[in-house]
């Protein structure tokens, strides 16, 4: 028995802790290598600066690392608690997978995580690098395990399946190289590092406003925009890769992210949509603005290639139009306006403005979340392009569910929205708070303790306002 | 290999859990604590005593999760369902309890502080409580039809398993204790040995009662436990239970440090050797063995040498980790 409701909102309570997990992860491993590269810095150049801002990011980060944890341990039950059944038949490929990620990069993570937080006075300068080092190679052999696995999902390959529709593994190098696999990792690991790149290039850029004599913000600024000039335009290569690997093994996926419903008469190519309404009932556009041929040069690299459209596609096979095709435009207008900004700032630096230019660091400001909202959409674009299937062309969602009844899900989504609103809305407050806090010479590595040693970097003890350490309750 | 390598992986995967339940379960049990524990900085001190080691307890459980996903996957794709409120009144616990490391050092007013105290104090006790109920629900058995849970909604609710919740969440806040003795001092450690007394008394009490309870649940479990032979190669588990127990209460009266810690231990694992006794060899019982649920053997030996090669690795850095974070834990440690 299919309760298409149940089997709804648990695709949603799914997409729901997935897209809250996927920002801190993202967020983690850019900012571990971030601070890989600033501790580097330091080390090699011994400048205060560099360490000043190590130990203004790495609050930041500690923020942010424990909520990818605990939202992160929701992920890993969650294929078993409301996908009992995909659990079941693919298990055998992807568990192992994920077996691997945990043994090789969480356990990594977590264990050198501890002494890169609070270890500096306990290890020395030398372990302790190579303890945000392993720290960030964690969190780049995470992203390995789960976009391999992910890719799978997209691409299958490697497997044989059994008469009652079950995934066994036959090739282990096929299944971790999926077909999908190099492009996806390429785009989400630069996807991290433009993220990162705006929100430091953001946080520089606002306490620049404020004071432009504060050289730890110029430092950010500077680097968040070499990282923008070079990685955004590379960004803009890997993704038109990647959407010509999809073309070839997804091919309605990238007919709903064009709003393509209809093959071209021969010889006329594929317009570009610019703008557009999908409407799945019609299968066909509202409204539609395009633009003749360009189509055809981005998806085949010719004047007169054709796709095929969606209504080669039975109803039932096509993904949610809509979802994709809004969500791709997004992505693809804020990766455009990246490349731009990092364009701009190397005018800028040429000019030797960088610093001064209050305009651009308004921009800069305003585009804070640029790289998180579009790896949110990207993601959006992805997931919901892979529809009705949950491993593509084989498995289908609505095959995939536990026999979980529309109540129990109901009223567990219902629990993770008040719980995620609660603790995410608190953590994204916190760490709006901390990084409107100006980045100071001798910055503590931790300003919050109620007391403080004497340690390697004093600084100020940094009380609690209106608690007195010894308050009871 | 598709005889040995299901066993080979049952005993990794029990270890995994092993070391979650024990790891996780001082640091959950200093959680628990905060219930008793009101001044502020004792409980920065109780916090930071576990804040440097939590993330990489937690990631054991990530690995129970992830490793019965790919090695037990039936076993996973059943249980999940089957325990499903239980897992996810869990996982919201944990949410809360693990962002309150970071949040409460954060906190800047009184109200906000107190939030995120009973977000730690409360997470860590519903985690345990779940994981409790959900060991229970285990235990006593899953009903399961084709390939897939088969059971009602509320199965994972009896007396049993209530029991079960509550040892678990009174075991964790022992362990909590000793771990307090063993890395405070003064007047905290002082009272850390008060709790601990109280609840090593109601622990033993509550061994007792479910070790008699469980083999009244399944003609097989009283089989392996009061058959013969079987008697010879199980009665040392309640033997060296009392054993433990005198070299518990000697620790707390003697004052050593860590020994009331390690006697604990030596309960907890004591008790997870009698449930792997009881269970053995069933994955879910009463149906499915670890064999039936077992992922091929392509899938059980790719990981396998991943595992063997890793886990030897991780339990060195982790407890290298643990050693760079040794000694008491003073006033003034900011580990925030």
């Amino acid at each position: 028995m299919i309760d298409h409701g149940a089997v709804f909102l648990a695709r949603l309570q799914f997409a729901f802790t997935l897209g809250f997990h996927i920002v801190f992860p993202a967020f983690s491993i850019g900012l571990a290598s971030y601070l890989a590269v600033l501790e580097a810095l330091w080390l090699r150049s011994g400048r205060q600066v560099f360490l000043d801002l190590f130990h203004y990011w790495i609050k930041i980060f500690a923020i942010g690392f424990a909520m990818g944890v605990v939202s992160g341990v929701v992920m890993s039950y969650q294929f078993g608690t409301n996908w009992g059944s995909f659990s079941d038949k693919t298990g055998p490929v992807l568990g192992p997978l994920l077996g691997y990620e945990v043994l090789t990069a969480f356990f990594l993570e977590s264990g050198f995580l501890g002494v890169m937080l609070f270890g500096m006075e306990r290890v020395g300068r030398g372990l302790h690098f190579l303890a945000t080092c392993l720290v960030a190679l964690g969190t780049l052999i995470s992203a390995f395990w789960i976009l391999s696995a992910n890719s799978w999902m997209q691409t299958p390959a490697g497997f044989t399946t059994t008469a009652d529709g079950r995934f066994l593994p036959a090739d282990w190098l096929a299944v971790i190289f999926n077909p999908s696999f190099p492009y996806r990792l390429a785009h989400m690991v630069l996807a991290t590092y433009l993220s990162v790149a705006f929100l430091v290039g953001a946080v520089g850029a606002f306490h620049l406003l404020r004071d432009r004599a504060n050289e730890a913000a110029r430092v950010m600024v500077s680097m968040a925009l070499w990282m923008a000039l070079i990685v955004a335009p590379l960004q803009v290569l890997v993704g038109d890769q990647h959407g010509l690997n999809t073309l070839l093994h997804q091919p309605a996926k990238v007919a709903a992210m064009e709003g393509d419903w209809l093959d071209p008469a021969p010889g006329a190519g594929e317009p570009l949509v610019l703008f557009g309404w999908p409407d799945d009932d019609k299968a066909a556009n509202l409204h539609e603005i395009a633009i003749p041929h360009l189509g055809s040069l981005i998806l085949t690299h010719s004047w007169t290639g054709a796709i095929k459209g969606l209504r080669d596609w039975a109803p039932a096979d096509r993904p949610p139009v809509p979802v994709v095709f809004f969500a791709f435009r997004i992505m693809v207008g804020l990766g455009l306006l990246m490349v731009g900004v990092g364009l701009l700032g190397a005018w800028l630096r040429w000019r030797g403005q960088l610093y001064q230019a209050a305009w651009f660091h308004r921009i800069q400001v305003a585009m804070a979340p640029a790289g998180f909202i579009a790896l949110l959409t990207g993601w959006m674009v992805t997931e919901v392009g892979r529809q009705p299937y949950t491993v593509y062309g084989m498995l289908r969602t609505i095959d995939s569910a536990s026999p979980i009844g529309l109540p129990g899900v109901a009223i567990s989504l219902a629990g993770f929205a008040i719980v995620y609103f609660i603790v995410y809305g608190a953590g994204i407050a916190i760490l709006l708070r901390e990084m409107a806090r100006p980045p100071v010479p001798g910055e503590p590595s931790a300003p919050r303790s109620p007391t403080r040693a004497a340690g390697l970097m004093p600084g100020p003890a940094g009380a609690i306002e209106d608690i007195p350490p010894t308050a009871a309750e | 290999m598709a005889y040995a390598l299901p066993l080979i992986w049952a005993a990794l995967l029990a270890f995994a859990i092993l070391a979650y339940v024990v790891l996780d379960g001082f640091d959950l049990g200093v959680g628990i604590l905060f219930l008793v524990e009101h001044r502020e900085d004792d409980r920065d001190l109780m916090m930071n005593s576990v804040a440097p080691v939590w993330d990489g307890n937690e990631t054991w459980l990530v690995l129970g999760g992830g490793g019965l996903f790919a090695v037990f996957p039936l076993a996973y794709a059943t249980l999940m369902p089957a325990l499903y409120p239980a897992i996810i009144g869990m996982l919201l616990a944990l949410v809360f309890r693990g962002v309150a490391f970071e949040f409460r050092f954060k906190a800047r007013t009184r109200t906000s502080r107190r939030m995120w105290n009973i977000a730690f104090a409360g997470g860590s006790t519903v985690a345990a409580l779940c994981q409790g109920l959900a060991l229970g629900a285990l235990v006593q058995g899953i009903h399961i039809i084709g390939r897939g849970y088969g059971g009602g909604w509320w199965d994972w609710v009896t007396g049993f398993t209530i029991l079960c919740g509550i040892a678990v969440v009174i075991g964790y806040a022992l362990l909590g204790a000793t771990w307090l003795i063993w890395r405070t001092e003064g007047e905290l450690q002082a009272r850390a040995r008060r709790h601990a007394r109280a609840l090593g008394v109601a622990v033993l009490a509550l061994i007792v009662v479910i070790s008699l309870w469980t083999p009244m649940l399944n003609p097989r479990f009283s089989a392996r436990w009061f058959g013969w032979p079987e008697i010879l190669l199980t009665s040392p588990v309640p033997i060296l239970t009392a054993l433990l127990a005198w070299g518990f209460w000697h620790g707390l009266s003697r004052r050593h440090d860590a020994a009331p810690f390690l006697c604990v231990l030596g309960w907890f694992v004591l008790c997870f050797i009698g449930l792997g006794i009881s269970l053995f060899p069933y994955i879910v019982p009463p149906d499915l063995t670890i064999w039936q649920a077992a992922a091929p053997p392509a899938s059980q030996g790719f990981l396998l040498v991943g595992a063997v090669v890793l886990v030897p690795i991780i339990l060195a850095y982790t407890g290298y980790a643990y050693w760079v974070f040794r000694g008491k834990i003073r006033p003034g440690m900011h580990y925030h």
